[in-house]
């Protein structure tokens, strides 16, 4: 494929893109198991919500 | 099921697990097609290969916009009608929508250089892009600042509700003043202006990132309800904690 004289510009624009959208992907997903470890840990010490405790 | 039954967090969560493996799946499907038809485009008579920008650069700023839409709306469900997930809702969108203006402001700027001679001017549309990419950034400091987030939420709704304006102001910039920026050529009176051979993976493209959005969104709702589910047992933990007030 020949990007002609300004190909640095357009693979610049897509490595950014590449880059944003990875961000995003990671960041959701060690955002999930981050609270989901969080969340572990607070049951196995026996904290519960009142909501649990009343079922 | 009635949209209201979604209001429960419970509920919420076991849809989302439900629904991400699919939406993750259609929205790299559609950004294969996407981007092999970005890929197979041919270039601008006037532009050259730089139009392929266009198929990043267009979507993104797009969905930067309408992520503050969805705020907007959510802050409405916040302030209005207390609906559960609203503040959730409008706190997920914030760093999407950000990221995606941030993209769209390099992008543009990438695109900028070749075609105008600059990385950047001072016109309408690409200041009244900035202030949305600013916004953003004050929207998710003012959820970190306040602890309480249903607090947080009062306060950012408002903060989005305001910040609204700003919409009609970007869509409408190159209409009102004079600018570098081209005027509209997709969604305009009159159809759009470009030739199908590139509107078309611009389509495909827009629809690509527009699902990426929602996947992320959905996600990233989960994890904020997930995050005051850890919170609301820290402060049990607390509370049961010897030597507190209770």
């Amino acid at each position: 494929m020949n990007l002609g004289p300004h190909a640095s510009f357009i693979i610049a624009a897509y490595a950014v893109a590449v880059l944003v959208v990875a961000g995003l992907i990671l960041w959701v997903e060690f955002d999930n198991r981050a609270q989901r470890q969080r969340l572990k840990k607070l049951q196995a010490q026996g904290v519960t919500r009142r909501s649990d405790k009343s079922t | 099921m009635a949209l209201i039954d979604l209001a429960n967090p419970t509920r919420f969560l076991r849809l989302a697990h439900r629904a991400l493996p699919w939406l993750f799946e259609i929205t790299a499907a559609v950004f294969a097609v996407g981007l092999y038809l970005a890929y197979a485009a041919p270039d601008d008579y006037q532009q050259g290969a730089t139009v392929k920008i266009m198929f990043i650069h267009v979507p993104s700023a797009w969905l930067g916009m309408f992520g503050w839409g969805l705020m907007s709306v959510a802050a409405l469900g916040t302030l209005v009608w207390r609906h559960p997930l609203a503040d959730v809702a409008a706190k997920a969108a914030a760093p999407i929508g950000a990221a995606f203006t941030f993209l769209c402001l390099v992008t543009g700027s990438l695109w900028g250089r070749p075609m105008w001679g600059t990385y950047w001017v001072w016109d309408a549309r690409l200041t009244s892009v900035l202030i949305l990419f600013l916004m953003y950034l004050g929207v998710i400091a003012l959820w970190r600042t306040v602890e309480d987030p249903s607090r947080a939420a009062r306060a950012a709704a408002i903060l989005t509700l305001v910040g609204a304006i700003n919409l009609p102001i970007i869509k409408f910039s190159v209409d009102w003043w004079n600018t570098l920026h081209q005027p509209a050529s997709v969604i305009k009176l009159g159809g759009p202006s470009i030739y199908p051979t590139i509107l078309i993976p611009l389509l495909v493209m827009a629809l690509a990132f527009t699902l990426l959005f929602i996947t992320l969104h959905v996600a990233a709702m989960g994890n904020e309800i997930l995050r005051r589910r850890v919170r609301s047992l820290m402060l049990v933990q607390a509370q049961a904690a010897p030597g507190s007030s209770e």
